[in-house]
C-alpha cells in the first residue's frame, strides 16, 4: 500500500518538474521569438531602406518624383523641434520633480499632482495634439509652426522628465542632505550645490530618453496640422548682422522625420514606400542611438556612484 | 515658490486638455444629441446625409485592441515570469533592455512593419484578407505593448518578497508552481495594472491603425476587414484641411474625449491597483 502511495508521489513530483522544464523552455523560445520580431523588422527595413541612403537623399527636398525627393526639410524641421522642446521641458520637468521630491508637503495637492503625473504619463499622445490644436493653434494663434510643435511635444514628455527627475533624486541618501544641513547649508543650497551635481547623470539619462520618444512622435504633430510637403527651410536662426540672432524660424510652418516617413507609406508607389524605409533606417538610427547612450549614461553612472 | 508652479504645471496641462476637449464637445452636442451619438451605427460627418455615430469608431478601436492583447497578454507575462524567475541574473540584465528596445521603436515604423510586410505574410496565409485590415495592425500593435506588460509584470514579482518565494520552494515546490501559486497571487494587483496600462496604451495607439488598418469608418468585429479607429479617424481629418469653427472640426474634439474619458478611467484604476499592490508590503 504505502509501495504504491509512494510510486503516486514520484510520478507527480517526476510530472511537475516536467511542466517546470516545459515552461523554462516556452520561456526561452517566446523571448527570443520576440526579439526576432526586433530582429526582422530592422533588417526588413534595412533591405528595402539602405539603397536608397545616399548624400543627396539627405540634401534634397521632397519631390513628386519618388527617386528625387529627399529628408532636408524633415531631419532640419526635427532638429529645430527638438530644440524647442527640450528648452522648454527640460526646466520645468527638473524643477517639478525637485520640488515634489525635496519641498512638497504630504498634502492633498500634494497628492492631486502626483496622481495627475501619472495620469499624464498614460494619455494618448494624439489627445495632446488636440489640445495643442485647441490652445496654441487658435487661442493663442501660434498656427501650425515650430512653437506649436516643440512646445507640444515638450508637455508630452514632461511627465517623462518629472519622473526621471525624482527617481534621480531619490537614489542620493538622506546623509548627504543632512550632513549638508548640518554643516548649516539652508534648504536651497542643498538643492543647487549637492542634489543637483549627484543627480545629473540619472537626470540627463531620463531628458534623453525623453528626447527619443519625442522625436518618433508623429500623431500629435499630425493632429496640429503639420504639413506633409515642405519644399523650403525655416529662416536661419544665425544673421551676419545685429542682433545676429534670429527667431523667426519658430513660427515657420515645418515637418519632421516621422511625418515624412508616414507620408511616403501612404502613398500607393512602391518607390515610395523605398524612401519611407529610408527615412526609416535614418529615425530608428537616432531613437536607438539616443536609447544606447542613455543605457550608456545610466551604466557609467552606476559604477561611478559608490555612496 | 517656482518650484511650486512647475509641479503645479502638469495640474493646467490635464485642465488645458479636459477644458478645450469639453469646449468643442459642447458645441459638437449643440448640434448632434449625445443619443444619436452613442446608438447610431454609422459614421459619416463629412458627407451630406451626415450621421454621427460613435460606435462604429469604437468598434474598431475595440476590435484592434482586442487583437493586440490577446497577444501582449500571454506572451508578455510569460516573459515577465522566465525574467523574473528563471533567467539567471546576468542573462536578464541582457535581455530586458533589449526587449525594452521594442518599445523605444518609433509606432510610425510599426505601421510600416504592419502595413508592408505582416500584411503580405498574412495574406499568404489567408488569400482573402484585404490590404487594410485589423488583424495585421491589431497583431503588430500586440507586439509593440509587450515590453509594456513584461517590464511593468516584472517590476511586480520582483517586488514580492523573497520569503515568499522560500516558503513555497520549502515545501517542494518546482520554479513553475511557485511563479504559479505563490509570486503571481502575491503581485496579482500589479500585474493586473500592467494589463489595464496595456489595453489603455492599445486603445490610445494611432499610427499603426492609421497606417495599417485603413481610414474607413465599419461597425464590424470581424478582425480581417479594414476598420477605421478613433485615432485613425482624428489623423485622417487632420490631414484635410477642416476650418476651424465647423462641425467637422468639432467631431475629432467629441472622439478626442471619448477616448480621453475611455483611457483616463483605465489609468485611474491601474494607477489605485498599483497603490494597493504597494500597501501589502
Amino acid at each position: 500500500m504505502t509501495a504504491e502511495i509512494m510510486k503516486d508521489i514520484k510520478k507527480k513530483i517526476y510530472e511537475h518538474k516536467i511542466y517546470d522544464r516545459v515552461f523554462s523552455l516556452i520561456g526561452v523560445i517566446l523571448t527570443f521569438m520576440v526579439l526576432m520580431v526586433l530582429f526582422v523588422l530592422l533588417i526588413d527595413l534595412m533591405r528595402n531602406g539602405v539603397p536608397r541612403l545616399s548624400v543627396s537623399f539627405f540634401t534634397s527636398y521632397p519631390s513628386r518624383f519618388a527617386n528625387r525627393a529627399g529628408i532636408l526639410s524633415a531631419w532640419v524641421g526635427t532638429i529645430l523641434v527638438m530644440t524647442v522642446t527640450a528648452i522648454a521641458a527640460v526646466p520645468i520637468g527638473v524643477a517639478a520633480g525637485i520640488y515634489l521630491e525635496e519641498y512638497a508637503r504630504k498634502n492633498w495637492i500634494t497628492n492631486l499632482i502626483e496622481i495627475n503625473i501619472t495620469n499624464l504619463a498614460g494619455v494618448p499622445s494624439i489627445i495632446y495634439g488636440l489640445m495643442a490644436l485647441g490652445i496654441f493653434v487658435y487661442q493663442l494663434e501660434l498656427g501650425q509652426s515650430i512653437l506649436t510643435a516643440g512646445l507640444t511635444l515638450s508637455l508630452l514628455i514632461l511627465p517623462i522628465v518629472i519622473v526621471s527627475t525624482r527617481e534621480a533624486l531619490r537614489t542620493i541618501p538622506i546623509g548627504i542632505r543632512e550632513a549638508a544641513q548640518a554643516a548649516g547649508a539652508t534648504k536651497w543650497q542643498v538643492v543647487k550645490d549637492h542634489l543637483v551635481p549627484y543627480s545629473a547623470g540619472g537626470v540627463f539619462t531620463g531628458i534623453i530618453i525623453a528626447l527619443s520618444r519625442a522625436i518618433g512622435e508623429t500623431a500629435p504633430l499630425l493632429t496640429i496640422g503639420a504639413l506633409t510637403f515642405i519644399a523650403f527651410l525655416p529662416d536661419s536662426p544665425f544673421m551676419g548682422e545685429f542682433p545676429y540672432i534670429s527667431f523667426d524660424w519658430l513660427l515657420s510652418p515645418f515637418t519632421v522625420m516621422p511625418i515624412q516617413m508616414f507620408n511616403w507609406v501612404s502613398r500607393p508607389q512602391i518607390d515610395f514606400h523605398k524612401n519611407a524605409a529610408a527615412a526609416g533606417c535614418v529615425l530608428i538610427f537616432m531613437s536607438i542611438g539616443m536609447n544606447a547612450l542613455a543605457m550608456y549614461l545610466r551604466y557609467k553612472y552606476r559604477k561611478k556612484i559608490q555612496w | 515658490m517656482i518650484l511650486f508652479l512647475a509641479a503645479f504645471s502638469s495640474i493646467a496641462i490635464t485642465a488645458g486638455i479636459i477644458g478645450i476637449l469639453l469646449y468643442e464637445s459642447l458645441q459638437f452636442f449643440k448640434v448632434v444629441s449625445l443619443v444619436d451619438f452613442l446608438t447610431d451605427r454609422k459614421w459619416t460627418p463629412l458627407f451630406a446625409d451626415a450621421h454621427y455615430g460613435i460606435m462604429s469608431l469604437a468598434s474598431g478601436t475595440l476590435v484592434t485592441s482586442i487583437v493586440a492583447l490577446v497577444l501582449a497578454l500571454p506572451v508578455g507575462t510569460i516573459i515577465a515570469i522566465y525574467l523574473s524567475e528563471y533567467a539567471p541574473y546576468r542573462m536578464r540584465e541582457i535581455l530586458k533592455p533589449l526587449i525594452e528596445l521594442l518599445g523605444a521603436i518609433p509606432t510610425v515604423i510599426y505601421g510600416y512593419f504592419a502595413l508592408l510586410f505582416v500584411t503580405p505574410l498574412l495574406q499568404f496565409f489567408l488569400p482573402h484578407l484585404s490590404t487594410f485590415n485589423m488583424l495585421s495592425a491589431g497583431l503588430v500593435m500586440g507586439v509593440m505593448i509587450i515590453p509594456y506588460v513584461s517590464s511593468l509584470s516584472e517590476d511586480a514579482m520582483r517586488g514580492v518578497p523573497m520569503h515568499i518565494r522560500e516558503a513555497s520552494y520549502a515545501m517542494g515546490a518546482t520554479r513553475f508552481q511557485t511563479a504559479l501559486g505563490a509570486v503571481m497571487p502575491s503581485a496579482f494587483s500589479g500585474i493586473s495594472s500592467a494589463y489595464i496600462l496595456a489595453f489603455s496604451r492599445a486603445i490610445g495607439e494611432t499610427m499603426v491603425v492609421a497606417i495599417a488598418a485603413g481610414m474607413q469608418p465599419n461597425f464590424t468585429i470581424d478582425p480581417r476587414e479594414p476598420a477605421a479607429t478613433i485615432t485613425a479617424y482624428i489623423v485622417q481629418v487632420s490631414l484635410g484641411d477642416l476650418p476651424h469653427g465647423t462641425i467637422g472640426y468639432q467631431t475629432i474634439f467629441a472622439a478626442g474625449l471619448m477616448l480621453f474619458s475611455m483611457t483616463f478611467l483605465f489609468n485611474l484604476m491601474g494607477h489605485f491597483l498599483k497603490k494597493r499592490f504597494r500597501k501589502v508590503y
